[in-house]
């Protein structure tokens, strides 16, 4: 118990507090003129943005993808389950090497999509395209159990009383899934925000264009900028914390659910 | 109409999970054979391999440590403050890892609260291997607490309390009977805290100042290659990286499927103590 204490004070807390001890020391004024420069505004739209797109496409994937492992079973199932995975155990610079790679001019993808004028490298697109591969098994691993436990008999139940296929998703399994659902995309929410490795390749961090916020302020820190580098890195863990309490009201409420 | 689903879902695992992976190695071996083992034998790649094993094999095992050391406290005993040490315990997960590397800057940096001491003493941390450490095993702390507390929570204190009262002392008990319980979920936790520890980019990006030779990992010798218009190269690092994440998946189907094993075996036996179902993952 102690040494869990000791531990966690030592590698977590003093450094957190040091960060915002530091942050408290500028000045409202500055830390606010720093926050809102242009450069900082755009990387936030970029950021934000992005992570939204990216998270909606897991949530709408994820669910198909997941529907289709829980409900049916075909040849190579069992591959594919383990594969969703992928994303979460590559480190996320290979991810963002092999991404840019496939998308540029003369990749094996960007081949074929660069002269229909989609640009996946060096775009905002690549950007969504890159936080789409990391959130995706956030979306699928949080719907496979509810899917697992919904009980058929509703759905038969649905079935006897003359409702067919389409109406019985919309209305009664559509329903049990939505905390999940939402729960899944507000974890690829959270982790597009956050998400670094991966991007820095894809993007060619072209500022006021393909800029994401971490990268600026690690800009920032390259310039030995500290107090500007601190004041992005505040606004983005107040956003962080705020989507984890999101987060945590989400998955009580879908516990109540399940109930 | 499931075939549709199944194709669109399989076009889309294609696309999005397959390609990327096999892209890898092609990629890797464009060159031949042999540009891909030159490559990683090149002296700076070999120290970037051997610092990120160094890396691993200092913070996996402290974070196994804590891990345990949290997890056993958080389920096997009541205490006001539990709800908070398990927010502080996700807390890792939330920040993004630039935020968290600029943590480390702010503390040891040389404009940074100890700075000023540690310059005197002439230890230096940012921008040298002990601050990739520091680094790292904030980043991974997590992994290990994660898995095994909700296995400790659903197997209670009902064994250790029944080995305690057989006369074992608080280290047997702890040996025989709460390690075992928790195997698999620990081996877990074991390989995504190594997968990760071994991957960490943006983090590791922040605090090791990219010292060629001497403060690259793995994943930073591949963006440095790659900016270097060297792909194959970059490519080649890269892929030992993919078969460490291929790696990693291949134990988690591998345990999977053994704690699946001993369930069946046990219920067969029937009157044991079946084996415990992996924990939902709904969470990570």
């Amino acid at each position: 118990m102690g040494f869990t204490l000791t531990y966690l004070s030592a590698l977590v807390l003093i450094p957190f507090a040091g960060l915002v001890i530091r942050a408290c020391g500028i000045s409202w004024h500055e830390f606010w003129q720093m926050v809102v420069s242009e450069r900082a505004l755009a990387a936030y739209r970029l950021t934000f943005g992005a992570s939204f797109v990216a998270a909606i496409a897991n949530a709408v994937f994820g669910t198909l993808l997941a529907w289709v492992l829980v409900r049916y079973d075909f040849p190579g199932r069992r591959m594919i389950d383990a594969m969703v995975d992928f994303p979460f155990a590559l480190p996320t610079a290979v991810a963002g090497l092999t991404l840019a790679n496939l998308f540029a001019e003369n990749g094996w993808l960007g081949r074929f999509l660069v002269p229909l004028g989609i640009k996946g490298a060096y775009t905002s697109l690549g950007v969504i395209l890159a936080l789409t591969f990391v959130g995706m098994p956030f979306a699928v691993r949080t719907l496979q159990p509810v899917l697992q436990n919904l009980e058929i008999e509703i759905e038969e139940a649905a079935a006897t009383l003359g409702a067919g296929r389409l109406r019985t998703f919309v209305s009664v399994v559509a329903p049990s899934l939505m905390p999940a659902v939402l729960t899944g995309f507000a974890l690829a929410f959270a982790r597009g925000i956050g998400e670094y490795g991966s991007i820095v390749f894809v993007s060619g961090n072209i500022p006021f264009k393909t800029e994401i916020a971490p990268y600026l302020i690690v800009m920032r820190l390259e310039e030995y900028n500290y107090t500007a580098a601190i004041a992005l890195a505040v606004v983005l863990l107040v956003f962080s914390f705020l989507l984890l309490m999101g987060i945590n009201q989400l998955e009580q409420w879908s516990a109540r659910f399940q109930k | 109409m499931r075939f549709i689903l199944i194709a669109l879902a399989l076009a889309f695992c294609g696309v999005f999970l397959l390609l990327p992976l096999v892209n890898v190695f092609v990629q890797a071996l464009s060159k031949g054979i042999g540009f891909f083992w030159n490559s990683l034998v090149e002296p700076d790649s070999l120290s970037a391999i051997s610092l990120t094993i160094t890396v691993a094999a200092i913070s996996v095992p402290l974070n196994v440590l804590f891990g345990l050391a949290a997890a056993w406290a958080i389920a096997k005993f009541e205490f006001r403050f539990k709800s908070v040490l398990i927010t502080l315990i996700d807390l890792p997960f939330s920040v993004s890892p630039v935020v968290a590397g600029l943590m480390f800057v702010v503390l040891f940096g040389l404009q940074g609260f100890l700075g000023k001491w540690l310059d005197d003493h002439n230890i230096r941390i940012i921008f040298a291997v002990p601050g990739i450490v520091i680094a790292t095993t904030f980043v991974t702390f997590p992994f290990v607490a994660r898995e095994l507390i909700p296995l400790m929570q659903a197997t209670g204190s009902e064994q250790e309390q029944a080995a305690l009262t057989l006369g074992a002392n608080g280290w047997q008990t702890f040996w025989h009977v709460t390690l075992p319980s928790v195997k698999w979920g620990l081996i877990y936790g074991i390989i995504l805290c190594n997968a990760r520890a071994m991957g960490e980019f943006g983090e590791v990006s922040v605090v090791s100042g990219h010292i060629t030779g001497q403060t690259d990992t793995m994943p930073l010798r591949v963006e440095k290659l790659y900016n270097e218009y060297n792909a194959a190269a970059a490519f080649a690092i890269a892929c030992l990286l993919a078969l460490l994440a291929l790696a990693t998946l291949g134990v988690r189907t591998f345990m999977e499927w053994r704690q699946e094993q001993e369930f069946e075996r046990a219920q067969h036996v029937g009157g044991l103590t079946p084996a415990l179902q992996p924990a939902e993952r709904a969470d990570c």
